[in-house]
């Protein structure tokens, strides 16, 4: 397949991704607002970002007034798991791929387009990406800046429902797998235990919130692979 | 102290991308030790639990609702429900509960 083939192909694999993104990013755009963005920097944000998690993370930041510091090690461990994708795209990818298009093929690295770049049916054609990237990115913006548009004109009502929207989501990509894996519903249980401890109980509320994940993504993500590594077979 | 938003997001879009393309462009073989590979599986699913409870709970106009949003959202998630249903339910459910309260 030519790489202009690839990249309409790309295009038209991205369509339900972007759509999807439309519904994800407008929550992530009433969460911007919620922590006091206007709606071109919370694009701004999402179009340089392309991540929820991250997104919502940094935003949540911003709101306490953390510093860039914190911020930064925030976004690194949030997106840790991108570091993954992006090993295994390495291994994806023709090797005499060349950097420019390496380079380009980093900002494609999503949860949904890198799950259909690895499907791409041997070495991939780093064009099916962009072609993804190209229709995704779009539409993830356009959601983020209804969302906060919508949000100031919505009655606080809906505002309120629409809140809960993102960790709707969120509890969508947890629960399943939790509900496989004894080991991981533990390890969740543990996660929401700790984060509740670390909100109410005075001396450990005194921490950031940006510090705050960390702190426990790093400590029980570690004790969890120390104590209970993953079987090749369910990586 | 007094920060810029827009270094904010440049913090955020420059960590994030750095993430997205350093192993891409340096790393060429596949990581083989179980702990880190068990340690990045980990990860989100850590990070997301982390986010979502307590804060689900004072994201709404009262903590009520967040709580019942939350239990709906696992409840939802739990039966196989697909990603947007379990998150419109947990926004009725906030909604619905509200008008009541």
């Amino acid at each position: 397949m030519t790489n202009r083939e690839s990249f309409i192909k790309g295009i038209r694999d991205g369509v339900p991704i972007a759509l999807g993104y439309l519904a994800v990013s407008f929550s992530l755009g009433i969460a911007a607002r919620n922590a006091g963005l206007s709606a071109p920097l919370a694009s701004f944000a999402s179009i340089t970002c392309l991540a929820s998690a991250g997104e919502f993370a940094g935003f949540t930041l911003i709101a306490a007034s953390a510093a860039y510091i914190e911020m930064a090690i925030m976004e690194f461990v949030i997106n840790i798991r991108y570091m993954l994708m992006s090993c295994a795209l390495s291994q994806k990818i023709p090797p005499e791929t060349s950097l420019p298009k390496r380079l380009l093929l980093g900002m494609t690295i999503t949860d949904e387009i890198f799950g259909i770049s690895i499907a791409w049916p041997g070495k991939l054609n780093p064009y099916y990406s962009y072609g993804a990237v190209a229709i995704a990115a779009p539409f993830w913006t356009l959601g983020t800046c209804l969302g906060v548009v919508m949000g100031n004109m919505l009655p606080a009502g809906i505002v309120s429902a629409l809140s809960v929207g993102l960790y709707g989501m969120f509890l969508a990509i947890v629960i399943p797998p939790a509900k496989e894996r004894k080991a991981l519903l533990v390890i969740v249980i543990i996660s929401m235990l700790s984060s509740c401890a670390f909100t109410y109980i005075p001396f450990l509320s005194g921490i950031g919130a940006g510090f705050r994940i960390i702190i426990l993504t790093v400590s029980i993500s570690l004790a969890a692979a120390i104590l209970h590594p993953i079987r090749e077979e369910e990586a | 102290m007094s920060h810029n938003a827009v270094i904010y997001i440049l913090i955020m879009a420059l960590t994030t991308y750095l993430i997205r393309v350093l192993p891409l462009t340096l790393i060429r073989r596949e990581i083989k030790n179980p702990v880190i590979r068990s340690f990045l599986y980990y990860v989100p699913y850590v990070t997301l639990s982390v986010m979502t409870f307590p804060a689900i709970v004072s994201a709404t106009n009262s903590p009520v609702s967040g709580a019942l949003a939350f239990a709906a959202g696992i409840i939802a998630a739990w039966a196989g429900l697909p990603l947007l249903q379990v998150s419109v339910l947990s926004c009725l459910v906030v909604f619905i509960t509200e008008l009541f309260l």
